[in-house]
């Protein structure tokens, strides 16, 4: 959870070891199934990730990269496009945090997931089709091969290869900058709320 | 960059500053908040020791996990129970206006905003749901937020955010017998696709746009995240302030009425409007759409053939094998004649009075097929009492439609209403996701409420228009 108050940390780079998430159009549903969300805080999310891709109906595990031994302490996840789109439980991009990632790479985002995911300090940053194809299969044959993605510079290191990723440019500052936790930061232009406020016809007509 | 559009002027004068991320801070005139996305924003402050900001700017509701049928409290679902109980604390101690069902004004948090007239053009409405979108039909700036963004609008109201693109979506001509405006939300997510929209907020215009009445301009904009677009809007005219008028909010205070039509009528886009880009649809064109798939861009014609996955484009390829794997269609095939187990009349799209009032149309003097488990849920509890005094739910229930309390109900499933199994559900509501409407193994159809109604009866996916309407209400 984003409980800091103060110190916010620069998320500058992640490094790690990855796991290859395949597919066009995964859904918040598929990330974290609704019938999980009646609950009232988000701890406890990280084991529902991707449930039913994971598990059959009487629970054993399906052929899943979360099921496999080899991508168990893996924190960079290897998407491809339109990822988390649907819903905009932060739900989503809370339970992977909780499974363990720390940051995304895929071939593209819908909105409303990479801001919840922004909001937790976790970059989503994307590259091409086919250069996700490649790092997708790189991340197959080397589970334990070491990656790292830099915000600042926009780029992933992975088996002696550098490539070039793009990170939205709100995003890196925030990142970088360690403002990615926006509550405090906006709290403190009061006045200039109260100024905004007061110009709105429909505020003014209020009771 | 866009110049003087809709959302030009009401980004700008909602903003407060522009942060040092880049982005700029919002100020927000309606957050409306309901029992899932909500708790943790709640706890979030708790923990920091910050108050709500503006909780007359704030209103709840009770939606996502309210039981439809026996709602005597405590629920029979603890976990809903649990959910309702935090909700109800949380609203009194922030003193947040909460329309519980004994309220009679609860409903879906997007049929509620509207009813109350508290959704006017021109406002910034957000909500931690996806189809916060619908408020845009009425001119406002809309869109759905993580519970990470309900706790900065909580402790601000204000939100940080990147401004995005417009996309202006042209829909020309008159729809023909039977097609309704979810069939042209459908059809601009097939062509523009799921991802279509990222980066852009839609303003829908044109012909086929000003001639709906604001039911049907809500589930248009309801749709637009599908299609990518966090937000959408239609430019507000005489069809919205006529609608608003007859709130109960402005029939109460007319005055404001006049005030704040002038405001209204301002934020419009310009004739000379400048777009980021511009996309025309012919609604003439269009038949009664339905899903094949497993995604909202997976729509055809009721006629068409179901399209082989190699013929689409390259990344829709594996999306669409997997799709049609699921849902065991065919390519070639059509969907008229796909059998249904359940038909679902409700959620944030379809399940407003207009909406109910065309089912009941197809449904009167009919029944309801042997083997199809059929129900309505109506978006609100002003809804159902007005659809209960018109005679609506008399004739659902003569042809054997279960008829609900308001809620979500099985358009997600979190609730007691959930497709069992392999079952296909006929559905109005808005998303065709594996396991969406609660069994994985499920199969949704999407489509509009009277398509809906006529698969209840048939017992399969039909042509609503080889079935006769009789005059209801």
């Amino acid at each position: 959870m984003t409980d800091a108050t103060e110190d916010i940390p620069s998320v500058d780079y992640v490094e790690g070891t990855a796991i290859p998430i395949r597919g066009n159009d995964i859904d918040t549903d598929q990330i974290i199934p609704a019938r999980f969300m009646k609950v009232v805080t988000f701890d406890g999310l990280g084991q529902f990730s991707f449930f039913d891709l994971r598990f059959d109906d009487d629970d054993n595990e399906k052929d899943h990269p979360m099921n496999e031994e080899r991508f168990q302490d893996a924190n960079v996840m290897v998407v491809n496009n339109n990822f988390g789109c649907g819903s905009s439980r932060e739900h989503a991009p809370q339970a992977l945090m909780r499974w363990g990632i720390d940051a995304i790479i895929g071939e593209g985002f819908a909105e409303i997931f990479a801001g919840n995911c922004l909001a937790l300090g976790i970059p989503t940053v994307t590259a091409d089709h086919e250069t996700i194809n490649a790092l997708q299969q790189w991340v197959d044959d080397n589970p334990d091969g070491e990656i790292e993605v830099d915000v600042r510079a926009e780029t992933v290191t992975y088996g002696g290869n550098e490539i070039n990723v793009s990170v939205d440019r709100a995003q890196r500052e925030a990142l970088v900058e360690g403002n990615w936790d926006t509550t405090a930061l906006m709290k403190a232009n009061q006045n200039a709320i109260n100024e905004t406020a007061d110009s709105l016809p429909y505020l003014e007509s209020a009771d | 960059m866009s110049k003087g559009t809709l959302y030009d002027k009401v980004w700008d004068r909602h903003k407060v500053t522009t942060l040092p991320n880049g982005q700029d801070q919002l100020f927000v005139g309606l957050h409306l908040i309901h029992e899932v996305t909500s708790p943790q924003a709640f706890g979030m402050l708790r923990e920091r020791d910050i108050e709500v900001a503006r909780p007359d700017l704030t209103l709840a509701t009770v939606d996502h996990i309210v039981p439809t049928a026996d709602q005597s409290r405590p629920y029979g679902d603890d976990a809903a129970e649990n959910m309702m109980s935090e909700l109800e604390e949380n609203v009194r101690d922030a003193g947040i206006e909460f329309l519980d069902p004994t309220s009679g004004e609860q409903g879906i948090v997007h049929v509620v905003g509207p009813e109350q007239g508290l959704t006017q053009p021109g406002k910034t409405i957000v909500c931690g749901d996806s189809h916060t979108s619908t408020h845009g039909a009425f001119g406002a700036l809309a869109f759905g937020i993580g519970t990470s963004q309900i706790r900065d609008v909580l402790a601000t109201q204000t939100i940080a955010m990147e401004k995005q693109k417009v996309r202006k979506i042209q829909v020309d001509g008159e729809l023909g017998e039977g097609v309704e405006a979810k069939d042209i939300i459908l059809e601009i997510i097939r062509r523009l696709g799921t991802e279509g929209g990222v980066g852009y907020v839609y303003e829908y215009a044109g012909e086929a746009i000003e001639t709906l009445d604001m039911e049907g301009r809500m589930s248009i904009c309801n749709m637009s995240i599908e299609g990518g677009a966090r937000a959408g809007y239609v430019n507000p005219d005489e069809t919205t302030f006529e609608w608003l008028e007859e709130t109960d909010y402005f029939q109460e205070h007319p005055e404001k009425f006049d005030e704040l039509k002038p405001y209204w009528e301002s934020i419009s886009s310009d004739a000379d409007a400048e777009y980021d880009d511009v996309v025309r649809i012919d609604a003439s064109e269009l038949d009664p759409v339905v899903t094949w798939g497993t995604t909202p861009g997976q729509g055809i014609g009721i006629h068409d053939p179901i399209p082989a996955p190699e013929d689409l484009a390259d990344d829709k390829v594996d999306t669409a094998r997997r799709a049609q794997e699921h849902m065991r269609v065919e390519p070639g095939e059509t969907m008229a004649g796909y059998d249904i187990d359940v038909a679902f009349l409700g959620s944030c799209t379809n399940a407003r009075l207009p909406d109910l009032r065309r089912a009941a149309r197809i449904v009167k003097g009919r029944q309801v097929a042997d083997d199809v488990r059929a129900f309505v849920v109506p978006g609100s509890q002003r809804v159902q009492r007005q659809a209960e005094e018109e005679g609506l739910k008399d004739i659902f229930e003569a042809a054997g439609f279960d008829w609900r309390n308001a809620g979500c109900s099985m358009c997600l499933g979190m609730n007691e209403d959930q497709l069992e199994g392999d079952e296909a559900c006929a559905s109005s509501s808005n998303r065709n996701f594996v396991g969406r409407q609660g069994s994985k193994d499920g199969r949704t159809v999407l489509m509009n409420p009277r398509m809906v109604a006529a698969a209840a009866i048939t017992g399969e996916v039909s042509d609503v228009r080889d079935l006769e309407e009789v005059q209801v209400a």
